[in-house]
């Protein structure tokens, strides 16, 4: 009987004394051992057909998981503090979701966004935002929100309003498809695309989605536009700065003392406008969530 | 009957006794309740996911509890010479199969009933949280009486597993039942390949060898209508009964397969 509780003491002290030393050896472990990391972004089944087959009657649970990584690793690739962003595996990611589950509605539409948002928001690869927007065409042809929103990419991103009336003329043919279809069409064709198109599709895309995301990405676009109309309001008035100084203003506070401006220009997220002395350019903010505006220009096609 | 009644009864107490199928049903349990945290990720895609998960886990669960419980209804009972005891009542061989058989599947069907009501119930929470915002951007109902139709092709899928390793487990090994009844399980998710194998492979024999077997082995992808119920579309009347039909002819096949075996296998 006397001997039972030091055996118990014993016992709960070899416990406590194996959890603190094993949780102290992982830290120093963890510490001392520079590991090679090994690439997390293997993809060990790359054909999405046989990912298909060996996924048996879950095939559309996979694509679930396959839809996670995408929206994983395009937040990841985003948000990262690497200079060059890469993002390679964001259409391959992309395909293996709607091969798995070929009516995922929302991998089409907001994959087609990620993949053609301006490089480093977004990859900048408008054809392969495109080849996502035609492999959801060819399964739900009874869809016209996909042949608008090929026709959108093609519009504001690649600046083709010639190939976006196609495409939107084709959604205009869908039975069920709404009546602002060809009139979006005909203006782009009959003007080559204008701001007040642009806004048409944006304000469209907006109430036609079907999901948060998709509409918060339609009131980003018409910020964007909002800014980019800031901007040709102000180059003016930086222009005229020059003509009468000789010089770009350093800042936006030299303007404002000058009483060129009430005060310090900003874009529609509540950003400063930046303001480059050397050329007296504007552009928003690399920071901004409105970055970057059509005209910033830097989309480095991403190949495969 | 009411020997087929009083084994069946018998095979369901204990099975309702097991902790290892306790722990699996309440396993899928949790893992429906959980996706509400998974569904988190999923950028708005919650109730999809949800429905996903919860028929996967109903299937998955389901069909483990089918080979393993299934091959050991009639092993078990050889293996701890019960039998003897068991056939010197008034018990055929016959009866006794045909009661193991239902008693499992009655186990499985109530346990597959147990996971969709955990699955209705996550979904209420989804439904009864939403903004009408959300709830206009879902393809289907959170509470779609459609996933009832997929939950009740899983039930024939189970009641088809559960016999085809009964089948098995008759004459041979549980070790082989288990790999047999597995690989009918995946060729019988394979069947639309092996019909159309034609297309692939040059040689006319095995396209021939595989139409074959499409025939020969049950299609449990006709089984398969979670992705469709899951994206709100209708399943024709007829798909349901043509699949339950041509999946209850195979199932009486094995069954009747297993008593004949079973009739002749010499205990001693």
């Amino acid at each position: 009987m006397t001997g039972q509780p030091r055996t118990t003491l014993r016992t709960w002290f070899a416990l406590i004394f194996l959890a603190v030393g094993a949780v102290a050896s992982q830290v120093v472990v963890e510490g001392a051992i520079q590991r090679e990391t090994v690439a997390p972004t293997v993809d060990w089944i790359q054909s999405p057909q046989l990912m298909r087959r060996l996924a048996l009657s879950f095939d559309t649970l996979l694509a679930d998981v396959y839809w996670i990584r995408s929206v994983q690793y395009y937040g990841d690739t985003k948000l990262s503090s690497e200079k060059k962003k890469e993002y390679g595996r964001l259409f391959p990611l992309l395909d293996m979701t709607t091969t798995l589950d070929p009516r995922f509605n929302i991998a089409y539409r907001f994959g087609a966004i990620l993949l053609s948002e301006g490089y480093p928001n977004g990859a900048g690869n408008t054809e392969q935002a495109i080849a996502l927007l035609e492999k959801a065409i060819k399964e739900m042809p009874e869809k016209w929100q996909y042949l608008h929103d090929a026709g959108f990419v093609e519009y504001w991103w690649n600046k083709d309003p010639n190939a976006a009336a196609k495409w939107l003329l084709r959604a205009a043919d869908v039975p069920g498809s709404p009546s602002w279809l060809r009139p979006v069409a005909a203006g782009m064709l009959a003007e080559g695309g204008d701001e007040r198109t642009s806004r048409a599709l944006w304000t469209e895309l907006e109430a036609s989605a079907e999901h948060d995301w998709l509409r918060q990405a339609a009131r980003r676009g018409l910020m964007q536009l909002d800014a980019e109309a800031a901007i040709a309001q102000l180059q003016p008035v930086v222009n005229r700065f020059h003509d009468t100084t000789g010089h770009f203003p350093a800042s936006w506070q030299e303007m404002v003392r000058e009483r060129l401006l009430p005060g310090i220009p900003l874009d529609p997220s509540g950003r400063p406008f930046t303001l480059d002395p050397a050329s007296g350019a504007i552009d928003v903010d690399r920071e901004s969530p409105v970055f970057p505006l059509r005209r910033s220009g830097t989309m480095p096609r991403l190949t495969q | 009957m009411r020997a087929v009644t009083v084994v069946a009864f018998g095979v369901f107490r204990d099975s309702i006794r097991d902790r290892i199928a306790y722990g699996l049903v309440f396993f899928a349990v949790m893992l429906i309740a959980a996706s509400i945290l998974l569904a988190q990720l999923t950028a708005g895609q919650d109730v999809k996911i949800i429905k996903d998960l919860g028929l996967a886990a109903s299937s998955v669960i389901g069909v483990s509890i089918a080979i393993f419980f299934g091959i050991g209804l009639v092993t078990k009972e050889v293996e701890r010479r019960s039998i003897y005891s068991l056939l010197s009542k008034p018990v055929t061989r016959s009866q006794f199969v045909l009661g193991k058989y239902l008693g499992l599947t009655f186990t499985l069907l109530i346990n597959l009933a147990m996971m969709a009501v955990a699955l209705y119930a996550v979904l209420a929470y989804f439904d009864w949280t939403a903004t009408p915002g959300l709830r206009a951007s879902w393809e289907a109902p959170a509470l779609d009486p459609r996933m009832l139709a997929a939950f009740a092709l899983i039930g024939v899928e189970l009641m088809l597993i559960t016999a085809t390793a009964l089948f098995f487990s008759t004459f041979s090994s549980p070790f082989l039942s288990v790999a047999l009844t597995v690989g009918v399980y995946i060729i019988g998710h394979f069947s639309e390949d092996l019909k159309h194998i034609d297309t692939i492979v040059k040689s006319p024999a095995l396209a021939t060898v595989a139409r074959g077997l499409y025939y020969i082995m049950p299609n449990l992808t006709s089984l398969d209508i979670k992705s469709e119920v899951v994206h709100g579309q209708s399943v024709a009347a007829l798909h349901m009964v043509s699949a339950s039909v041509t999946s209850s002819l195979f199932i009486a096949l094995l069954v009747l397969g297993a008593t004949i075996v079973f009739s002749r296998r010499d205990l001693k």
